[in-house]
């Protein structure tokens, strides 16, 4: 790996980011375990306040809410990661061939994202989930057609740029194929910026995430992410309790983090390059 | 003896890096007085460049001045505020950069962005400062000052940009102007008409000078005294004529050898061709680039494609390299056609045409280790067993000179030198019949670049390998040539043996690069000079082409 990244403690938000993001990642993924009650059995009153028994309280059913925000949080970062992940290699992908092939296919491809980019993506997004019902595969694949074209124009851009020297040549010129010089050549000189992006679909996958199911149209009922609970929990507000506030925070905390996180890298990769030129 | 204007004293400046302390100035000393040009040279990471910017009160960020004080007319200037260091910059004193393309702002034009810094120190009006600084364009050589004033940046040329930038410089009548590299981005025929313009703009303002340069003969040209810096202190130090005439010590004598070597005897028997160009024609879009090419690359011989930038000699090694297609004209190549485009060239054929590129530093990629760099066209083209890949790829870094260890580094950890020698290993392990070589040597320190070039040459007598070899400079034809082709807006206008090439009767444009060539003698830029303006008026004085230029002098017929 050529990242030689460090990280001090002057640079207090990104340890701390990344110390959230570990505390929360851990304990999504350690959920059932840490929380011995039934999550669907109604084991109390609804809207409890936080207490001994139910450490965050319990939602408008009841339920407990740590277990609740445990099961969600699989959910919403599962889909997030998938959004991000499926949109970052889908963007990489079209955005590098664009900018290796050129012509044509570079302007059908690079228009054709723009008009993507274009587009209204919450109105669009209900209006698809409107049409073909909201399924997960629906979910996903509506926000990766929304966040790939972001991909696509960075990696276009990084790869036209490092085309232009001379290793580039050399490769083409020893006759090497397509696949080698966008994934030997180009591809680990973009790394850095690449996985900052990467960071940074993620955090828009999730907003966009909790926006859909905040609006009903997200996860389908019974399961529900942050978003959907924000949602599900929306009335104890009138009455002064603080329900969904803990889903609403857990998203916020989530994608400050890692929004943090990514800034680190982009600054790392800066300093990189300026180092390079 | 007056009070000097500038003095520097026991300077020491210091860089902290990941690797601890980098010490780019040892303690250096000097006195600059009034009317005084003073040359520092010496090769990268000599510390010229840190001086020159200490001169002006500013030391690099990550920088440090440790010890030693910077005084211009008594004042401290690396301990002045931000305030005085603002009235002694541009007025007191002022910078001349390398690369005037980056110091000018394309959204203004030329006058204007002179007169912005002229305003800060002239209380007179606008009027009378344009006066000025057109007066200022005149005396540099500049064409229709009047007109030249309302130019924007990219509608002049590199030396006139140049020329501009010594004008910005010059125009508030600064007492001293450091001068850094000012024509090593240039062609050396353009170099010569910057160099006479700003030796002749310092003497007509009166002021003082510090001139910075890799290049001894340059400076020897301008300054009146020299200090030699190696690694951040002091070689030698003396009046120009002298260093340049009786070097004291064994540095500056190895710098002033480069390139003045008795040229290196050729095989004087005929080879058979390896690749013959006819009638190559080649342009972008409605732009002919080269004309009615015509070219032979003996087996294990070196040709040298020369002239001036512009005149089509890298895209000439483009098109036979197959990265550009020619319109016209026919390439043969070891007896076979050799197709236009990349794609229609056998792996084979590609294999036995390598390139070297002017910059290593992008030829080489950053992400990937000298063992993979140099493994790759060994896998590709001959695919042996792993182990002997690693084997092949050591006894190649040996054939280059590099210690077989460098295998596991990526080129960021290597100097420009190494870095070049790799690619240079890297062509050689595809083992191919001919290497185009575009300007190998024009971006390392000059030393550095012998080296590369006795590397080159030892290597075309071993695996008999032949050159095409893209360069501007004839010192380095003449150390490596057998054959000469000189290029001039796109056309072949001479061509022939080397000897028959360098030697007088001369073509008018072959003397004028021969004679643009810097050299350490003394008065070479005014006979130079001359001998050029007398060439381009279309005069070729049999008397001056009796005189036989700096270079040539050496050429002795085997």
């Amino acid at each position: 790996m050529i990242l030689a990244l460090r990280l001090s403690f002057r640079q207090w938000p990104v340890v701390l980011s990344f110390a959230v993001l570990a505390f929360v990642v851990l304990l999504v993924l350690a959920g059932p375990g840490i929380v011995p009650a039934e999550v669907r059995e109604l084991a109390g009153d609804p809207w409890e306040p936080f207490g001994a028994e139910h450490l965050l309280g319990t939602d408008q059913l009841g339920r407990d809410l740590l277990a609740r925000m445990l099961e969600g949080g699989r959910l919403t970062l599962f889909l997030a990661s998938a959004v991000a992940v499926l949109s970052f290699v889908v963007g990489l992908a079209f955005g590098l061939l664009a900018a290796f092939l050129g012509g044509l296919m570079d302007t059908v491809l690079s228009r054709l994202m723009d008009i993507i980019m274009a587009l209204p993506p919450l109105i669009l997004a209900i209006l698809v989930i409107a049409l073909l019902g909201n399924s997960m595969p629906v979910l996903v694949g509506v926000l990766v057609v929304f966040e790939a074209p972001r991909v696509f124009r960075l990696a276009r851009a990084l790869a036209m740029e490092i085309m232009t020297e001379d290793f580039v040549t050399a490769a083409r010129l020893r006759g090497e194929g397509i696949g080698w010089i966008l994934a030997r050549e180009i591809a680990p000189n973009a790394v850095v910026p690449l996985v900052a992006e990467l960071a940074m679909r993620f955090v828009f996958a999730l907003l966009f995430l909790s926006s859909l199911s905040f609006l009903g149209l997200g996860v389908p009922p019974p399961q529900a992410d942050w978003g959907g609970m924000a949602r599900e929990n929306a009335p104890a507000l009138g009455f002064g309790l603080p329900a969904p506030i803990v889903p609403a925070a857990a998203i916020a905390a989530v994608a400050l983090a890692v929004n943090q996180i990514a800034d680190w890298l982009v600054a790392a990769s800066g300093r990189r390059a300026a180092r390079r030129g | 003896m007056t009070e000097p204007l500038l003095r520097i004293r026991d300077l020491c400046i210091q860089a902290a890096g990941k690797r601890g302390v980098t010490e780019l100035l040892r303690g250096i000393s000097l006195d600059l007085h009034a009317g005084e040009v003073l040359g520092l040279i010496g090769e990268s990471g000599a510390g010229k460049s840190t001086i020159g910017l200490a001169a002006m009160g500013h030391i690099r960020p990550g920088c440090q001045a440790v010890r030693g004080q910077v005084l211009f007319q008594g004042q401290d200037l690396l301990r002045a505020s931000a305030r005085a260091l603002r009235g002694v910059r541009g007025g007191g004193i002022a910078y001349v950069a390398q690369s005037a393309a980056a110091a000018f702002n394309p959204s203004f034009t030329l006058g204007a962005q002179i007169d912005e810094v002229l305003r800060r120190f002239d209380s007179r009006g606008p009027a009378q400062r344009r006066q000025r600084i057109i007066e200022l364009m005149g005396r540099l050589g500049l064409p229709d000052p009047a007109g030249f004033y309302d130019r924007y940046p990219h509608q002049v040329s590199g030396g006139q940009l140049q020329r501009a930038m010594t004008a910005m410089a010059l125009a508030p009548r600064p007492k001293i102007i450091v001068f850094d590299e000012p024509t090593t981005a240039l062609d050396v025929t353009t170099q010569l008409g910057v160099l006479a313009a700003i030796r002749q703009a310092i003497r007509q303002e009166q002021a003082a000078a510090l001139y910075i340069s890799h290049d001894l003969a340059i400076v020897s040209q301008v300054a009146g005294r020299i200090m030699v810096l190696r690694g951040g202190a002091l070689v030698e130090e003396g009046p120009a004529r002298e260093v340049v005439e009786r070097p004291r010590e064994a540095y500056t004598r190895s710098l002033l050898q480069v390139g003045t070597q008795p040229a290196s005897p050729r095989d004087p028997s005929p080879a058979p061709p390896l690749l013959t160009v006819r009638g190559m024609r080649a342009g972008f879009g409605p732009f002919r680039v080269l004309h009615d090419i015509d070219l032979t690359v003996r087996k294990g011989r070196t040709l040298a494609v020369v002239g001036e930038s512009g005149s089509g000699k890298s895209t000439l090694a483009r098109v036979i390299a197959g990265l550009h297609a020619a319109e016209d004209g026919q390439v043969v190549f070891a007896g076979q056609p050799l197709p236009r485009a990349l794609k229609q060239r056998s792996r084979d054929l590609l294999r036995r045409v390598q390139m070297v590129f002017q910059s290593a530093d992008t030829a080489l990629n950053p992400s990937q280790t000298v063992g993979d760099i140099i493994g790759r066209p060994i896998r590709f083209y001959f695919n042996p067993p792993r182990a002997e890949v690693g084997q092949r790829v050591a006894a190649l870094l040996e054939a280059v000179e590099l210690a077989p260890e460098l295998a596991d580094r990526r080129p960021m950890a290597l100097s420009g030198g190494q870095r070049q020698r790799v690619a240079i290993a890297r062509a050689l392990a595809a083992e191919p019949d001919l290497i185009l070589c575009d300007e190998v040597t024009s971006a390392l320190d000059p030393l550095v670049g012998e080296g590369v070039l006795k590397l080159l040459d030892r290597l075309r007598r071993e695996r008999g390998v032949s050159y095409l070899f893209i360069t501007h400079d004839l010192g380095v034809v003449r150390s490596i040539a057998d054959d000469i082709v000189v290029m001039e807006r796109g056309r072949i206008i001479e061509s022939g043996s080397r000897d028959e090439v360098l030697a007088p009767p001369w073509h008018p444009t072959t003397e004028i690069l021969l004679a643009s060539q810097p050299s350490t003698a003394a008065g070479w830029l005014d006979r130079a000079l001359e001998r050029r303006n007398r060439l381009l008026a279309g005069d070729p004085n049999p008397e001056a082409a009796i005189a036989p230029p700096p270079l040539a002098a050496n050429l002795v017929t085997p």
